[in-house]
């Protein structure tokens, strides 16, 4: 198959839809495909052989936080010189609600068109507003996706119509074979994510971190992640600080050892997740989890039978569960086995079968992808004026 | 004459407005078209497996009675009766693969093992045509309600879009992915 994909967000910034995209562009070249991938990029940055640059991006205030998007006439033009060159059979557009090259494939194309949506936003004022300029583009999309049950929910409150769930992939072999660290072993709390996103939890786990200590006195916890680390422990006794460590950002591997390492990973996220591939990727790497107990969180831990729940943002239920996990070597046992047998949904060959499955379904029933070209419009026009 | 330019400058508008939402229709009528042959597509290869399987004699022959005639009832039904008929085959599916026994002798038969990658690819990829045709099916009826297209009947003799509704609950096992369906 000829397959097209468009990535909204910059290539050369890391961000959860840009390796899903990566990653299944990669997954589905392997698979003897032909794949191509339009995302924004600096001219200047490498790019892989399947990625075509749709311009540079620019930081715009979008949604609550600065996302660096793409549009105007020349990321337009492009976006029509890719979808002609292509000859796509289907293209596949991430993100098609946020204003950047997803939506301009969407205007620009016609034919099979699949979409993913990745996030849960709530009803926003600005979705509201909007909703007579994307809905024309959005009503060509002939399969949606949503990640899980909770954000296709969001979707059909949002959009109407329906969604199929396919779950985001993740290589479980990848974390599966890492080797543990020493140095990271013993006793140890993993927690990956920004320092000084409040949304990622942290502070939580700062608040809980005391009566851990206090029940498992040789704890440590081990933090991951980009932020001020002053900042962070701010609140911590002094005689406590000594217990966390922080590793800074860590490459793919390293993420991948840490989590092999680690005793227990603790996800006390507040708010604002629609899948949650960090719990997947502790599962793979057979860390037991304990997360808060979010919609999302709860459906990737299959409400609880493959991973701990905790009530969101309570400190207190958090050190609970965890001073028990932690000195209940059974059933942290327990819970490494469940993971790890459940996370095997989420391994690519999954769900990139149930990917290809939706690109077969819509590509049987029609045309190749081609650029729209509103010629019926303008000659439906002229005709009328005659 | 400044009024005469407003009066035609408002038409071309106009014009404009109703071409492209008829242009916006017909798409969305094109949508549904190929939804729907997709779903016929999907349905039909799922009751040809069944139909295999129901007269392969890998199956025990009560099992293979019920099988069968469910499978044929899908095939043949007429246009109106298709969602009943195609709810009872979901239904005979479940009945004789509920049991996950079942499925493994099938797959220890000689090219059992193909016969059940087809089965299961099949009935997991029903309840998704199906999703995608309903889906395009509210698009298009929620233009189709719009006051402008109603007046100026801008969906000229195309039928009402109706949606598939049936029973596509796959059996036990099928389907066993979190939030598959």
């Amino acid at each position: 198959m000829r397959i097209g994909i468009v990535c909204p967000y910059s290539w050369d910034v890391p961000g959860g839809v840009q390796f899903h995209v990566r990653d299944l562009a990669e997954h589905l070249i392997r698979l003897g495909h032909e794949v191509s991938v339009l995302a924004p990029a600096d001219d200047e940055t490498p790019l892989p052989p399947y990625v075509v640059s749709a311009g540079r991006a620019v930081p715009v205030r979008y949604n609550g936080s600065v996302a660096r998007l793409n549009f105007g006439f020349l990321s337009a033009a492009r976006v029509r010189r890719w979808l002609h060159d292509g000859a796509f059979d289907v293209i596949h557009i991430h993100e098609p609600g946020t204003p950047s090259v997803g939506l301009l494939a969407c205007w620009a194309a016609q034919g099979p068109i699949v979409a993913t949506f990745h996030t849960s936003n709530p009803r926003s004022r600005v979705m509201i507003a909007a909703y007579p300029i994307l809905q024309p583009a959005l009503e060509k999309i002939s399969a949606r996706i949503a990640v899980s049950e909770y954000a296709r929910r969001t979707l059909v409150e949002h959009l109407g119509g329906d969604a199929v769930v396919i779950p985001n992939g993740v290589d479980v072999d990848f974390f599966a074979r890492a080797e543990p660290r020493e140095e990271w072993q013993g006793r140890t709390i993993g927690f990956i994510g920004r320092i000084d996103e409040p949304r990622k939890g942290l502070p939580v786990l700062m608040r809980a971190l005391p009566g851990i200590l206090a029940a498992v006195p040789d704890a440590r916890l081990l933090v991951a992640g980009r932020g001020d680390e002053e900042e962070a422990v701010a609140e911590l006794p002094a005689e406590l600080r000594s217990r966390v460590e922080f590793l800074g950002m860590v490459s793919d591997e390293d993420k991948a050892r840490l989590l092999r390492s680690v005793d227990l990973y603790v996800a006390p996220n507040t708010g604002g997740e629609s899948f949650g591939i960090i719990l997947v990727e502790a599962m793979s790497a057979g860390a037991p989890v304990l997360a808060s107990d979010l919609d999302a969180f709860a459906q990737v831990l299959d409400q609880g039978e493959a991973g701990e729940l905790f009530a969101n943002e309570d400190a207190e239920a958090l050190a609970a569960a965890a001073v028990r996990l932690l000195g209940d070597p059974a059933r942290l046992a327990e819970l490494r086995e469940r993971g790890s047998r459940h996370v095997r949904r989420f391994d690519w060959s999954t769900v990139g079968a149930d990917i290809l499955a939706v690109y077969e379904t819509v590509a049987a029933g029609a045309a190749a992808v081609a650029t729209d070209e509103r010629t019926g419009l303008r000659g439906r026009w002229g005709a009328a004026r005659e | 004459m400044t009024t005469l330019i407003w009066i035609a400058a408002a038409l071309v508008v106009i014009g404009v407005y109703l071409s492209w939402t008829a242009g916006r229709l017909d798409r969305l009528h094109a949508r549904i078209d190929a939804a729907r042959a997709a779903l016929d597509a999907q349905l039909l290869r799922r009751a040809s497996v069944a139909q295999e399987l129901g007269t392969s004699g890998l199956l025990d022959p009560a099992a293979s009675i019920v099988l069968y005639e469910a499978a044929h009832e899908a095939r043949q039904a007429a246009e109106e009766q298709r969602e009943v008929a195609e709810s009872g085959l979901s239904q005979a599916l479940r009945a004789v693969f509920d049991d996950e026994g079942q499925l493994e002798a099938v797959r220890e038969a000689p090219g059992g093992e193909q016969t059940v990658t087809e089965l299961t690819a099949a009935v997991r990829r029903v309840p998704m045509a199906r999703r995608f045709h309903n889906d395009s099916v509210r698009a298009a009826r929620a233009v189709r309600r719009h006051r402008v297209v109603r007046w100026f009947r801008l969906a000229g003799h195309a039928p009402f879009p109706m949606a598939f509704e049936m029973d596509d609950e796959p059996p036990a096992g099928f389907g066993d992915r979190s939030g598959g369906r």
